[in-house]
């Protein structure tokens, strides 16, 4: 029974990827949604192939893209892309806390507004020292300690360095959670609410639908990078913050510029956090020094409930020490 | 009394003055028949049990997000009890192990005591994290997609292990009895008691060549428990020690939970044998010897888990490591009293009762093996829940809960069940098997010179 309906799944599959890889040539994923119209600009016009094999011409704007058409299924998620290594490099100089990157991810994995794969926290080392925004995805280490010690492999390194967790495997010991040394990991407390894809659609590399009782992190969007895309956080940042690239191919970018990995390491003297642990991440950090806001900046329009996520910082503390004396 | 003749050298001891007559005739009345307020002592932890039972169902049905846990201090009192628990399960390993090889005299009529929490606590201890697994449907995975990377895989085989070893040991030492109780005419119990003791005594007769396999078959079984329990709490600590979390990731933790658990066990032992003593009136059997002699186990391991204790926050005190220094700011400010009763009080308050002669009664070992019990719970809790409130990344959070830790009331009537699981399944063993072994009691001493 089960067996019967994998097959019919990976048939379809098949005729669905046959009809996108013609049509992927033309534009990224696109479906018919009505005939062409007839007074149009030839640059508005696309041709597309249906699946009777007849070549269409119809405008761009009636063209809509298929979400989560090309998700990999667990098995095909279980290898990484291959001839890459990801990383990403986050600019502490540019963050300004405007959380435009928790958010796209939030929305692009369909997650409750109080869980968070990237979360953006106000650090200070010592008293002394400058405050900071920091943006915390998955670190994807390269020694992960949660796949070590996940008992049952729901959680996995593949080759080009993401980890993913597999919520249909996944039995909910929160292992993971305890071993992470950079609290990356969420917890499926009660069941999710809305949740826009169905559990025939799941895939590893976007993890929706989320389940009760098992794991979800930050999946460095390796549903967006099997397209040839940026992660939702770095397309998402206004400040272009966020870099990300292939380190085999020495390049980086933030969606506007392109740089390369190991120059921009060189200048800026990026870093890893907790480098001492000895888990080897594939996030690195540009220190936060000229700076384009100041550290403020970031605690103006933010609501009540995340201003006071900040309020136990040395640095807010003095900042409120000061509005009271005033 | 025909025992005295082979003994021309060695003092004889009062204890083996005992026959198997009179001492059946001595405990039989307990599982013949009844009291009305055991019945009711019955009821009540069945009462106890199924409050529990309500909370598992609120939790299976709402979800995780009713217990106290967050996605910080994602482990809460559920791995404390876990924890807790598989300790307990100590007392029997040392207890029984330990001296049964050394054919301490003294161990007569409680080592079955001993035996009996060790599989009792081994059965109730892994439902924790159970209870603590978000998805209990998938449990099986465990087996069927086994990592031996993650030492829960370990904790797994090890638990299995002990608890079919335990099990197994406790088995051989009841044979002899089954099959005295089987064979006794003048027990008055109901048919399907009967049957249960041919079932279980197999066919023991005991002839030579039976006693002389079980005798074997007990010691290697004695010798292995005591290895096996070894091994159950380092892999135990180990889920702890290999992270890298501050104030877990430490060499000392493998050590340091044996230590800890023998020292619960011993004093749960000693709160048992209590029990028993006053409700089955085992005043002659049971005397301030045997109180003292457990009292100087209990001693001697509280002194070891306090010097552990001392070692392991000395060192992270004194090389004060930014997260370290946190964590024992942390144990001092927020967890003050908790601290201070269980790494102070429940160490000097037992060294005290029990090494001062004149204090050193029954009831006061009783009280010092309490505050034994309680610390160890606590200091579990002080293990598991401020390292895990006390990431590497500051928590900035906006809700309270996610921020620290309070157990709910689910959590707590599971707890519950969990002691009164205990309680019910060591009162119907009562009612079963004597518990004091008489075969233990009867059993000659092979040289009593060497004895304490």
């Amino acid at each position: 029974m089960k067996n019967d309906e994998s097959k019919k799944s990976s048939r379809r599959r098949f005729l669905k990827d046959g009809l996108l890889f013609g049509t992927g040539a033309l534009a990224v994923s696109p479906i018919i949604q009505s005939c062409a119209e007839e007074h149009t600009m030839p640059q508005d016009m696309v041709k597309v192939l249906t699946p009777d094999g007849k070549v269409l011409e119809v405008n761009r704007a009636n063209l809509k893209e298929v979400k989560g058409s090309q998700l990999a299924t667990t098995k095909e998620a279980i290898a990484g892309l291959p001839g890459r290594k990801f990383v990403m490099v986050i600019d502490l100089a540019k963050c300004k806390n405007a959380r435009k990157c928790t958010e796209a991810c939030q929305e692009g994995h369909d997650l409750a507004k109080d869980q968070e794969w990237m979360r953006i926290y106000l650090l200070q080392d010592g008293p002394q020292t400058a405050p900071y925004w920091f943006p915390r995805p998955c670190f994807h280490c390269d020694n992960p300690m949660c796949v070590s010690v996940c008992p049952v492999g729901a959680t996995y390194k593949r080759t080009d360095g993401i980890v993913l967790v597999d919520t249909d495997r996944c039995i909910g010991c929160k292992f993971c959670m305890t071993g992470c040394p950079y609290s990356a990991r969420v917890f499926n407390w009660k069941a999710p609410e809305h949740q826009r894809l169905e559990e025939k659609d799941y895939s590893p590399e976007l993890n929706v639908p989320a389940k009760e009782g098992t794991v979800g992190k930050c999946v460095f969007c390796a549903d967006k990078l099997r397209n040839n895309e940026l992660p939702r956080c770095v397309t998402a940042c206004p400040m272009g913050v966020i870099y990300f690239g292939n380190i085999l191919e020495d390049t980086i970018t933030n969606g506007d510029e392109t740089v390369r990995f190991s120059e921009i390491m060189k200048d800026r003297s990026g870093y890893r956090y907790l480098e001492t642990l000895g888990t080897v991440p594939s996030v690195f950090y540009l220190p936060p020094t000229n700076r384009m806001f100041p550290v403020e900046r970031g605690l103006e329009n933010l609501d009540e409930e995340n201003k006071s996520r900040y309020k136990d910082v040395e640095y807010v503390k003095s900042l409120n020490n000061v509005k009271k004396l005033k | 009394m025909k025992l005295i003749n082979s003994y021309s050298k060695g003092k004889l001891h009062f204890m083996n003055t005992f026959d198997s007559k009179s001492l059946l005739k001595d405990f039989t009345p307990e599982i013949e028949k009844t009291s009305l307020t055991w019945w009711i002592v019955l009821l009540i932890f069945i009462m106890i049990f199924l409050l529990g039972i309500f909370g598992l169902d609120r939790q299976i049905s709402e979800g995780h997000i009713v217990t106290g846990m967050r996605d910080n201090v994602v482990w809460g009192i559920y791995i404390v009890n876990f924890i807790f628990f598989m300790g307990l399960s100590y007392a029997g390993a040392l207890i029984s192990g330990v001296l049964h090889l050394f054919k301490s005299e003294w161990r007569k009529p409680i080592i079955r005591i001993a035996e009996l929490i060790t599989v009792i606590s081994l059965l109730i201890g892994p439902f924790y994290i159970f209870f603590c697994v978000g998805r209990l449907d998938r449990l099986y995975f465990l087996v069927l997609y086994p990592r031996i990377q993650s030492p829960i895989t370990w904790d797994v085989i090890a638990i299995t292990t002990d608890l079919f070893g335990c099990i197994l040991f406790l088995y051989l030492s009841v044979l002899q009895d089954l099959a005295l109780l089987r064979d006794s005419a003048e027990l008055n119990v109901p048919k399907w008691k009967k049957k249960i003791y041919t079932f279980l005594a197999m066919g023991y007769r005991n002839t030579i060549a039976q006693r002389k396999h079980l005798e074997q078959a007990r010691n290697i079984m004695a010798a292995m428990i005591i290895a096996i329990a070894i091994i159950v709490y380092s892999v135990l600590a180990w889920i702890f020690g290999v992270t890298l979390q501050p104030g877990w990731h430490s060499t000392i933790f493998g050590p340091y939970f044996v230590i800890a658990a023998v020292y619960s066990g011993t004093g749960l032992m000693i709160i048992i044998m209590w029990l028993f003593r006053k409700i089955y009136h085992l005043e002659k059997y049971i005397t301030l010897k045997h109180f003292s002699y457990v009292g100087y186990i209990l001693l001697i391991i509280g002194a070891f888990y306090g010097y552990f204790t001392f070692a392991d926050y000395l060192t992270k005190w004194y090389g004060s490591q930014k997260m370290d220094a946190q964590l024992i700011d942390k144990l001092f400010s927020d967890f003050f009293w908790l601290f201070i009763f269980a790494n102070y009080a429940g160490i000097l308050i037992p060294i005290i009762i029990i090494g001062i002669p004149k204090f050193r009664t029954i009831n006061s070992i009783f009280f010092a093996a309490i505050i034994t019990l309680l610390a160890l719970w606590v200091n579990r809790f002080l293990i598991v829940i401020p390292t895990l409130e006390m990431p590497y990344l500051p928590i900035q959070d906006y809700r309270p809960a996610w921020i620290h830790y309070s157990s709910t009331w689910v959590e707590w009537s599971l707890s519950a069940a969990g002691i009164a699981v205990f309680a019910i399944l060591l009162m119907l063993f009562s009612k079963l098997i004597p518990i004091i072994s008489i075969s233990e009691m009867t059993e000659p001493e092979v040289n009593t010179e060497d004895n304490i």
